[in-house]
């Protein structure tokens, strides 16, 4: 086998030493019982070389974006990923490293985090971000898990327009900590904050997406104002690729930010391992769930960096912890670190302008009836097929592009729409190919 | 060295996006215009690639050396695995994907669960959780489901856990709502019977227990812990993260647990990365199968598909169908492996009794037994007769290259060292630090200011806790960064558990 | 930096470690000199809003250590008068000046006879050779 580091003559020196006559003996607390005595059902060792074989036959039958001209977004995206990142994150020093506990042997992966947190903080506006949560979905639990704490309410108040795998999680979670969730059902696409106004009464936070699921623009500051008289906590949940244009939370009113990181800077693997990021204003930097790096210096008085506030984490707190968080995604938050390095505050701009240039130009060569016409939207924008939507996705499909998400799957009364997403490595040629496709 | 806010130049860049001429891009509304942009820094690509070069110098992995962190399963992450995580049929495939274009990753997917079914002896099992105590969490949610389905929601609602265990087991049972029962350990380390039985009654949901404990011990009476639990109809749930010392020599199913999560980024090589990702999956006993989030991943003739229709789900516990891209490495690693997995737990208990058996005369042993695949010294011993903690000879051992191993866990261990080997050591390795690790113990009698003021090779010198929580400085700050050198430095690092 | 241990006669205590002085119908509360030395250096203090109420036993605020965090549990009930801004932003003042500068909130007693179930310094430095 593969990886085995011992001769036999290793095993005999080393029973020696320890006084065992043998391996088995070394198993002699485990009760007669409980022992499994037949061999795994699980098949022959395999090589490398076999291992790889096997692999590749599996990944050849999936249809991957490179495969077809893909317009599929709705919470994942295919953005560029920059060849940096990966000469990064394969080296072994941080590939392979533990959670950093031990501080001088960690400076590496600790002051990465702290230009991540950094990074983040700068994004949304906020003034305290961890080291990353496990993706978009579960930050939006810790976020309520934080407004609980903070504001004694325990009230969720979701807009309809929330990505529904987000609103899911929420809902899964909410049971355990004790809280109840109303939702706001969304008008022309977007969120009313009249009707917002009246569901945040009493409510511990509020939890809007800017850009919504269907890629609408939210009325964002009126949505966070809304909340803020309720005295409930604005959370919003943004796409870290639209804040190159789109103004930072924390500018309009909001306790917290959160969103999914995938977009920027990881592939799409499938759905996972993501990022989720969290931030939020100064005043809750003792609540925040997961891992926190903070600056200081050692005995020479040389700056250096450590976990900090650590006393809140399930570690040393346990019971009354602020969450259960430990391995989370830090990895593929500094996959996400590297590519804002790589982008710069110009290159993020571009990027997402070229992202609103391409859809809007998109929807002009489609000459298809949009969901919500009446919206400014992002980089995604919904349209009607006028007939089944996953009907029309089939067959574009055959055609060698897939044309997006069947909204119609979440919300009722939509299964003739798709959500068609448009980043910027879709080219000019792409776009008319789609609209080749779903012409009939 | 710099961050690398300070190493950025206004009008330096790296890299660029496609912008098309053809096209220009609508106005965003006032209002929801971003009035200044981000403070992201501004570098050539190769300074960027040099900073962060200069990060990972600064670092220590496995790939680095020895690293011997109790319950955390420090074991060679096989190359192959990151070759064939990044094949584009799994890399750039779109989770939205129709589900006739991901065959090939759902069979994956199903085989994996097969897998994981058969290594712990039960009957379900789902993939989606993130990491370990988010499969906690979603354990206690399905006994949660489970029992208001039977109307005994409202009766059961303490969960039971050792006095031992992980802070994660305590954390989330808050988290999903329950209250906390603790039980002690007695001498041998094993759980207090007698304890035991004044704690569990009609009101228990369940007991949360990882086997072997963080003693690195085999609860010796298992069986009768079982049998307490399911006579009053309550649950057992394992905490996977010791799953390494018994994969094919005794079933978690088998030692009575209807709940298991794995750890995927410990028994089955997923590169920690720093702090993540992991992939905590969860195996269940039959009865439990209806509450497991949706979608399941099954089986139908011979495709495979996503199951949507499950009434009883507890629900969604992250997006998606989980963290992918970990599925595919373990399940590389447990393809490696096949059916000799068995002979990665016994090397691996066989080192971690190597080393305590060359180690116990020097430190003190807390539990005269032999050990699984981790041990627990006390350096109690080092305090009393030299005032040297388990903190001085962990930033010791830094001097020898080794990483430390976990300290100050588990909590009824003063001064406790907890050791795991892994099964990818050599013996020259095991000396090598044994021979530290003694050289260490000869140091705290003969010059313990030595080990006072370590680390000394390090990049940095032992760092100053008590000012980093003091100050919360947790970003950069671009105009008023504070010159944290300037105030008055601790010297004593905080004595708080480190490594789990 | 820490005071040499000590467990002024003066004072009630409670047995999970917070002191009380009392003074004309209000009492100064902090914690003892077992508890600071457990926590080690004070890095947090998380006090009450003025005005508030504090229940006997109740938990009524919290201080942090690089090691825990730990509730602040009260001897007394009362209404909260004043927080000791001192120690809100220098907590290790607890750590060296126990009884004194570190004294954490005074709060007006809502029953002063709520003091007879509390521990003299004998009785509370007896408590602590049985832990």
């Amino acid at each position: 086998m593969t990886y085995v580091c011992l001769t036999d003559a290793d095993r005999e020196e080393m029973l020696k030493t320890i006084g065992a006559s043998s391996v088995e003996d070394l198993f002699r607390d485990v009760p007669a019982g409980v022992r499994f005595d037949r061999p795994l059902d699980l098949g022959d060792p395999l090589t490398e070389q076999e291992i790889v074989e096997r692999l590749e036959e599996l990944a050849g039958r999936n249809v991957h974006a490179g495969e077809e001209i893909s317009f599929v977004g709705a919470g994942v995206y295919d953005h560029y990923v920059p060849a940096v990142i990966d000469a990064i994150l394969q080296r072994g020093e941080f590939l392979t490293a533990y959670t950093p506990y031990q501080p001088e042997m960690s400076q590496g992966i600790l002051q990465a985090i702290f230009e991540y947190q950094t990074v983040i903080c700068e994004l949304t506006g906020m003034d305290v971000s961890n080291a990353s949560g496990y993706d978009g979905t579960t930050v939006a639990a810790d976020a309520c898990y934080i407004a609980k704490h903070a504001t004694g309410r325990t009230k969720i108040v979701l807009a309809e327009t929330v990505n529904p795998q987000v609103r899911q999680v929420v809902r899964t979670y909410a049971p355990g900590f004790g809280m109840e969730v109303v939702d706001v059902p969304h008008r022309d696409g977007v969120t009313d904050p009249d009707e917002l106004r009246a569901a945040a009464e009493g409510a511990a936070c509020v939890i809007f997406q800017q850009p919504n699921f269907f890629g609408c623009l939210e009325p964002a500051p009126d949505l966070a104002a809304a909340a803020n008289d309720a005295e409930a906590l604005p959370v919003a949940h943004v796409d870290p690729v639209s804040l190159g244009v789109l103004e930072a939370p924390a500018n309009y009113g909001c306790a917290i930010a959160i969103g999914e990181g995938q977009g920027a800077g990881n592939p799409l693997s499938y759905g996972g391992p993501h990022y989720g990021f969290i931030a939020a204003r100064a005043e809750f930097t003792r609540r925040m769930p997961g891992r926190i790096v903070g600056e200081t210096t050692d005995v020479a008085g040389q700056r250096g960096y450590v976990l900090t506030l650590q006393t809140r984490e399930q570690h040393i707190r346990r019971e009354k912890a602020t969450s259960n968080i430990t391995t989370n995604q830090t990895l593929l938050a500094l996959g996400g670190l590297i590519n804002l390095c790589w982008l710069g505050p110009e290159g993020l701009r571009e990027q997402a302008e070229t992202c609103m240039a391409l859809a809007e130009h998109t929807k002009g060569r489609l000459e298809l009836p949009l969901l919500f016409p009446e919206q400014t939207t992002f980089k995604e924008f919904a349209i009607r097929v006028g007939r089944s939507a996953q009907d029309a996705i089939r067959e574009a499909r055959t055609r060698g592009v897939n044309p997006g998400y069947p909204v119609g799957r979440d919300y009722p009364g939509m299964d003739d729409a798709i959500l068609v997403a448009v980043t910027e490595r879709r080219t000019l040629d792409d776009i008319e190919l789609l609209a080749e496709a779903l012409a009939e | 060295m710099k961050l690398v806010f300070e190493k950025s130049r206004p009008g330096r860049r790296a890299g660029r996006v496609p912008r098309p001429a053809e096209v220009t891009p609508p106005a965003v509304p006032d209002g929801l215009r971003r009035q200044r942009p981000a403070r992201l820094p501004e570098l050539p690509e190769i300074e960027l690639v040099r900073h962060f070069t200069e990060l990972t110098t600064r670092n220590f992995g496995i790939d680095t050396g020895f690293y011997p962190l109790g319950s955390c399963t420090m074991k060679y992450n096989p190359r192959v695995n990151e070759r064939v995580a990044a094949l584009p049929g799994f890399r750039d495939l779109h989770p939205h994907q129709d589900e006739d274009g991901a065959q090939g990753a759902l069979e994956l997917m199903h085989d994996l669960q097969e897998m994981l079914a058969e290594i712990t002896g039960l009957d379900a099992v789902s993939l989606q959780p993130a990491a370990g105590s988010q499969g906690e969490l979603t354990g206690l949610m399905l006994m949660r489901a489970y029992f208001a389905d039977r109307g005994e929601g409202d009766r059961r609602r303490t969960i039971v856990v050792a006095d031992t265990a992980h802070g994660t087991n305590p954390a989330s049972v808050t988290m999903a709502g329950y209250e906390l029962q603790k039980v002690a350990t007695d001498p041998r380390g094993n759980i207090d019977l007698e304890d035991l039985r004044t704690k569990v009654d009609e009101s228990t949901a369940g007991l949360m227990l990882t086997n072997p404990s963080t003693l690195g011990l085999f609860d010796e009476h298992i069986e009768e812990v079982s049998r307490i639990f399911h006579q009053v109809g309550a649950l057992l749930y394992y905490d996977g993260a010791n799953l390494n010392a018994v994969c094919g020599i005794s079933r978690p199913g088998d030692m009575g647990f209807d709940i298991v999560h794995i750890n995927l980024h410990k028994t089955f090589s997923q590169p920690h990365g720093g702090g993540g990702p992991g992939g905590g999956p969860i195996a269940v006993r039959d009865r439990l199968e209806p509450y497991l989030p949706v979608p399941a991943v099954i089986r139908d003739g011979n495709r495979f598909r996503m199951d949507y229709d499950r009434p009883k789900s507890i629900g969604k516990v992250r997006a998606f169908t989980g963290p992918f891209g970990v599925f595919v490495r373990s399940y590389a690693f447990m393809l490696a492996w096949g059916r000799e997995l068995r002979t990665m737990s016994e090397d691996a208990v066989l080192n971690a009794n190597y080393l305590l058996a060359r180690l116990k005369e020097a430190y003190e042993l807390p539990f005269d037994r032999l050990c699984m695949h981790e041990f627990v010294l006390s350096a109690r011993n080092l305090k009393r007769e030299h005032g040297i903690t388990a903190l001085d000879v962990a930033k010791r051992l830094m001097d020898y290259r080794f990483h430390p191993p976990t300290i100050y866990f588990p909590l009824i261990v003063p001064e406790a060292l907890m050791i795991e080997p892994t099964e990818t050591e050599t013996k020259e390795t095991l000396d090598a630090f044994s021979d530290a690790m003694l050289a260490i113990a000869r140091e705290a009698a003969e010059e313990p200011e030595t080990l006072k003021n370590a680390p000394h090779n390090r990049p940095v010198g032992r760092l100053d806790e008590v000012k980093a929580a003091k100050r919360a400085i947790v970003r950069y700050r671009f105009e008023d960064h504070p010159d944290l050198s300037a105030e008055p430095t601790a010297a004593t690092a905080g004595e708080g558990p480190k490594g789990v | 930096m820490a005071a040499p241990e000590s467990y002024p006669d003066d004072l009630l205590y409670h047995p999970e470690h917070d002191w009380a002085r009392i003074e004309d119908g209000e009492a100064v509360l902090g914690i003892t000199w077992y508890a600071q030395d457990a926590l080690g250096e004070l890095v947090h203090f998380e006090p009450p809003e003025q005005g508030a109420t504090v229940a006997k036993d109740g938990i009524y605020g919290e201080v942090e250590s690089v090691k825990a965090v730990s509730d602040l549990i009260s001897p007394l009930s009362g209404e909260v008068l004043a927080v000791n801004q001192k120690v809100v932003e220098a907590p290790e003042t607890v750590n060296g000046e126990t009884y004194g500068e570190g004294w954490l909130i005074r709060i007006r007693l809502a029953d002063p006879s709520e003091t007879e179930s509390l521990l003299d310094a004998e009785a509370y430095k007896a408590l602590l050779a049985d832990q």
